[in-house]
């Protein structure tokens, strides 16, 4: 990807962290593991997927399916930047007169599925690639799965299916940010080390930084990693990436600001994006 | 007379949109998956993925129609039929094995006698509960082509009666009767009708209701009952909590009707393991023990 692009990406990235931050109040959202994955969820739809409103009745479009469904404003936040959610209804956050709540729902085009127990979208996403390879499609579906929702025995459950069925349109992305609700993941349940686990369930792995949109490109260009095997890209993250002032804090998990702590973690969005690009330059220079 | 398998593999056939799946269990399509290629798919033994699955399917515009043990499929993937088909509500078929008394000598770990309750309670969920092989492959066609998502109580006994043409949600009227009617459902029919037949040769006359659908239910014919008979009996190899007494027990009440009900069902216990005869016999659901248990529930209200 050439520097524009990638700067291209960091500023939609950035708009994104605002609606985030901006659904955290009057009721509030889940803002932290919603910061961790708005990288992801802004390189996948502009740079990965086929989807869009031009092609979401066509059976070849590609899917993306939010299994840890709790970081959903990272989804409404790139559906307003692409223009396919009108920014004023994000206003009716929580209001009866919307569909736009703490979970995904298919009332808003673009979402696939509901979700919000965790373990649940491996499976569904597993009828969707059977399908998909009876019809001879060459489409791609993937799945977010945060790291505290692979403690779900569900989610080991769909991969020895998917492996044995050689799903590798399957792309299996899992948001690493170190977190269960409110503990770390090392501290609780143990995953590490991650990758061999998802390796010895017949799957190939890759694993790079969850905010590195070249690093990304470059490990997703080379999906499915291996024939005939599902793809798993362990991505690591930072839970609340973007505001130090909750950065991994067990207690960032939920937030419900009041309007003034918002416009405070709106101006420290903007002065880190600020210093990144002032060391960006001096490293050029 | 055409068997489940083959009048599955006929709506197939017809219908390009329905796959059939199971998570191991091939018990009620054994033959199938030879005949159907890829529109077959085992999942092994995992009952949440396979419905999980199912649901992605159905988003696919497939109908899934999956197979595994009642219980398995109800209570080990009951949250993934809920918030997956039932919030989907998307038209998955589940098919439940060797539900209530079927089960025999397993124990009460593979004992469906919850089922209706819980998949009655799921918003979109249809359940059908035919009475035999006959009577599921005359519901079939109607069952799966419904837009529902809809639980089968499956059985493949031989039938005891010659059944009716099937009508969505309608009881079917096995015999008409003025002083007592015996709603049934599943595989007691062959008890019920057996019991008619003794109440009938005293004299009592029997009105049986073999009710088929237990969501949407035959209402109707629920009300009907208790007002042009005397004495309703619900008879269920399922617990009385949440099944058929409890069906009835709502409408009457949502209707303000008045009735005299004996439930015989199982009263918030799992039933003895044995072999269904034997298991039929030590639990009162035997044939002449029904008749019993309505002669004495005659007596009763004849004397208050």
């Amino acid at each position: 990807m050439h520097k524009e692009e990638i700067i291209e990406l960091e500023e939609m990235a950035l708009r994104v962290r605002e609606h985030i931050v901006r659904l955290s109040t009057d009721g509030g959202c889940f803002t932290g593991a919603s910061l961790s994955c708005a990288d992801l969820v802004v390189y996948l739809y502009t740079r990965f997927l086929n989807v869009g409103p031009h092609n979401f009745d066509a059976p070849d479009r590609d899917y993306l399916f939010l299994s840890k469904g709790h970081d959903v404003p990272a989804l409404y936040g790139t559906f307003v930047e692409l223009g396919w959610l009108a920014a004023e209804r994000l206003r009716n956050h929580l209001k009866t007169n919307d569909s736009i709540y703490w979970h995904p729902n298919r009332a808003i085009p673009g979402i696939e599925f509901h979700s919000g127990s965790l373990g649940h979208l491996p499976a569904v996403a597993i009828g969707v690639a059977l399908d998909c390879k009876r019809r001879g499609l060459a489409n791609r579906i993937v799945v977010i799965t945060g790291d505290g929702e692979l403690n779900e025995g569900s989610v080991w459950e769909a991969l020895l299916v998917a492996q044995a069925y050689k799903l590798d349109n399957l792309l299996f992305i899992i948001d690493r940010n170190h977190f269960q609700a409110n503990i770390r993941t090392e501290e609780l349940i143990p995953l590490e080390p991650l990758a061999p686990k998802f390796e010895a369930f017949g799957c190939t792995t890759r694993r790079v930084s969850g905010h590195d949109f070249t690093a990304l490109d470059n490990a997703l260009q080379e999906v499915p990693f291996a024939e005939g095997r599902p793809s798993v890209l362990i991505a690591d993250t930072v839970r609340g990436r973007g505001l130090p002032s909750i950065q991994e804090r067990a207690d960032r998990w939920f937030c419900n600001f009041s309007h003034e702590e918002v416009n405070a973690l709106l101006e420290e969005l903007h002065g880190v994006r600020q210093a990144e690009i002032e060391s960006e330059a001096l490293m050029v220079r | 007379m055409k068997n489940y398998e083959n009048t599955l593999l006929d709506i197939m056939a017809a219908d390009e949109r329905l796959i059939v799946m199971t998570a191991e269990n091939r018990a009620a399509i054994r033959n199938l998956p030879n005949l159907v290629g890829d529109r077959f798919i085992d999942t092994g033994i995992t009952e949440q993925t396979m419905i999980g699955a199912a649901a992605g399917l159905a988003l696919r515009g497939r109908i899934p129609v999956v197979h595994a043990l009642a219980t398995f499929l109800t209570l080990r993937a009951f949250e993934f039929v809920r918030s997956d088909v039932g919030i989907g509500n998307l038209p998955v078929k589940l098919v439940g094995g060797v539900p209530g008394f079927l089960s025999d000598g397993n124990g009460p770990t593979h004992q469906a006698i919850e089922d209706v309750a819980l998949m009655r309670g799921i918003p979109p969920m249809h359940v059908f509960c035919p009475a035999d092989e006959a009577d599921l492959v005359l519901g079939l066609p109607q069952v799966l082509s419904s837009s529902a998502p809809v639980y089968i109580r499956h059985n493949a006994l031989k039938p005891v009666i010659d059944h009716t043409d099937f009508e969505y949600g309608r009881a079917e009227w096995v015999t008409e009767g003025r002083d007592v009617t015996i709603l049934v459902y599943g595989m007691l029919l062959a008890q019920a009708w057996e019991a008619r037949n003794l109440l009938e040769a005293e004299g009592v006359s029997v009105r049986l209701l073999n009710m088929r659908m237990l969501k949407p239910i035959d209402e109707d014919a629920i009300l009907r009952a208790a007002a042009e008979t005397s004495l309703l009996v619900t008879v269920e190899d399922h617990f009385l909590t949440g099944g058929l007494f409890s069906i009835v027990s709502e409408i009457l009440v949502r209707h303000r009707g008045m009735a005299d009900v004996l439930p015989l069902a199982l009263v918030d216990r799992w039933f003895k393991p044995a072999l269904l005869p034997d298991v039929l016999k030590y639990e009162g659901f035997t044939g002449s023990q029904i008749a019993d248990s309505i002669r004495e529930s005659l007596l009763i209200t004849a004397n208050a």
